[in-house]
Order: C-alpha cells, then structure tokens, then sequence
C-alpha cells in the first residue's frame, strides 16, 4: 500500500502529530474515531478518567490536526482526519524506502556470486 | 525489482515488507548470517554498516556501528529471540552506546524474517514491529533523511516505470 502525500508537512507540523501519538490513550482514541464519529462523553465512558481529562486528550489530538469536531445538535463529535493520517504515515513510508534499500543491497550481494569474498 | 509486496499497518505498528531473491535459501540466510555480508545491506543509504561482533543463534547480542557522511558513527545492537535455521529468525534491533549497550530512550524494533523457497529462488518475508510512530520517527531522524530522501528518489523513479502505484 503506497499512500500519497500532496505536501511536506512542515517540522513543526511532525512534531506536532507525533506528540500527539505519542500517549497510549490517544492512540487509542484514535482508533475509536477512526471505526466509527462519537462524542467525547461516549469516548470517556470508555476509560477511567474523567471526562475533562479526556476532553484533553482530544484536543491535543484536534490541535494536531488528526481529528476534527462537529455538532450535531446538542453534542459534539470527534472523527478522524485522513488526510492528516496519511501523513503521519509518510514516517512509514520513509521506513519502506530504507526497506527497498536494504532489499537491492541484499539483491546486489547475491549477483555477486557465492564464492566471492567481501571487500574490507 | 526484488521487492513483491509492502503492508503497512500505523495502528498495529508493522511493516511486512515482502522480497524475492535469485538465489536459494542457503545462500539469502548467509546475508544475516555472516556479519560480513550483514554489514553491506543493513545501513541506510550513506551510512554503511560494520558489525563488531554478530551470531545469529538465540540470545546473542550483535553490535554494530553505522558510519555516516562527516565520519561520524551510530551504533546499534541486536538481541537475537529467535533462530530456526534456514526457516526463521527473530531480532530485536535498537540504538546503543559504543560499547553496544542498547540506548533504552530509544526503544527496539522488531525483525522477524522468514525463508521460504520458491523454485530456485527465495522467498523472504520481513515482518518489522515497532513501538510507537514517534520511536520510528526518532530512528529515522537519526542522521538518516538526507540518504532515505536520495533513495526514495531513485525508488520513485523505478517504481514510476515497474508499475503504477497500488492504492
């Protein structure tokens, strides 16, 4: 799977996004919005932490870029940003292109030939 | 190009990457194996890799060093899990001090490989597992962007003529 980026996110952006990712919670916070849109009271009955507690959470998630808000009557609920994802997984795709390198490295040293000793 | 599939998954923090070799399964094991043939495919780009000390049997402990353009050097260890030779093995790779102690700020990633052959040739599949996007992030910003950007510019360029991209 090769995701896409339109633009580089800017240093401070990354940052941001992996501060975000970086605490269990909102990680998993992350995966609630991603399933299914729901709001923060139902996201808080999911943990043992008070409801402005998680209210943090997502806000640290909202600044990050990685979930948005709307309303829907008298609640507010939390999805996911895709697109904002799909950046954070442009980490990924770093980590898949030292892959493919090592892979072609792999793939020169066996044309080599098997009797063929290391150079120092 | 050798490399047949890639799976990334953010949310269970793996990569699959999955390669084909020319060659058969004796011949592919001995590039981890022989910390000589290690060494010239496991550094990134610009920053080769030297082993000091490597056996892949359980409980080992490899430690290498990566060179990088100014000279200078990052080091890194492996603890060997698991080794069910030539099928599978599994190591568990970090950031170290230069004596190759693992540097505990900045966690492990997973390897887990696995042989398979296919005619006279070798299936391998790399199974990577790491802690968090943020510890991946931090690997990969050690000194390593300026040779994964070179890279990833070649690869795009090949990928561009080998086949559109999969969504």
């Amino acid at each position: 799977m090769v995701v896409q980026i339109d633009a580089e996110p800017s240093q401070e952006e990354i940052d941001r996004i992996f501060q975000a990712l970086a605490d269990a919670t909102r990680r998993d916070i992350l995966v609630r919005v991603i399933e299914r849109e729901q709001s923060v009271s139902a996201l808080a009955g999911a943990y043992r932490m008070s409801l402005p507690a998680v209210q943090k959470h997502v806000a640290v998630l909202e600044r990050a870029g990685l979930v948005g808000k709307t309303r829907h009557g008298r609640e507010q609920r939390v999805h996911a940003e895709p697109e904002r994802l799909a950046r954070a997984r442009g980490v990924l795709d770093a980590f898949e292109a030292l892959w493919r390198h090592r892979i072609d490295s792999m793939d020169a040293l066996l044309a080599e030939g098997p009797t063929k000793e290391p150079k120092e | 190009m050798p490399v047949l599939d890639v799976e990334k998954d953010l949310d269970q923090q793996t990569m699959t990457v999955t390669a084909e070799f020319a060659a058969d399964v004796a011949r592919v094991w001995a590039l981890y194996a022989d910390p000589r043939r290690l060494e010239r495919h496991w550094g990134p780009p610009g920053w080769p890799a030297t082993f000091v000390r490597h056996e892949l049997v359980p409980g080992a402990r490899s430690h290498y060093f990566m060179t990088g353009p100014d000279g200078e050097r990052a080091h890194g260890m492996w603890i060997v899990r698991e080794v069910d030779e030539p099928r599978s093995f599994t190591v568990d790779d970090a950031f170290a001090d230069d004596s190759g102690e693992p540097d505990p700020a900045m966690g492990f990633t997973r390897m887990h490989a696995e042989f398979e052959p296919a005619g006279e040739r070798t299936r391998v599949r790399f199974v990577s597992t790491f802690e968090s996007v943020e510890q991946l992030q931090k690997m990969l910003d050690m000194g390593m962007e300026e040779g994964l950007k070179q890279a990833m510019g070649q690869i795009d360029a090949l990928l561009a003529e080998q086949q559109p991209a999969t969504a």
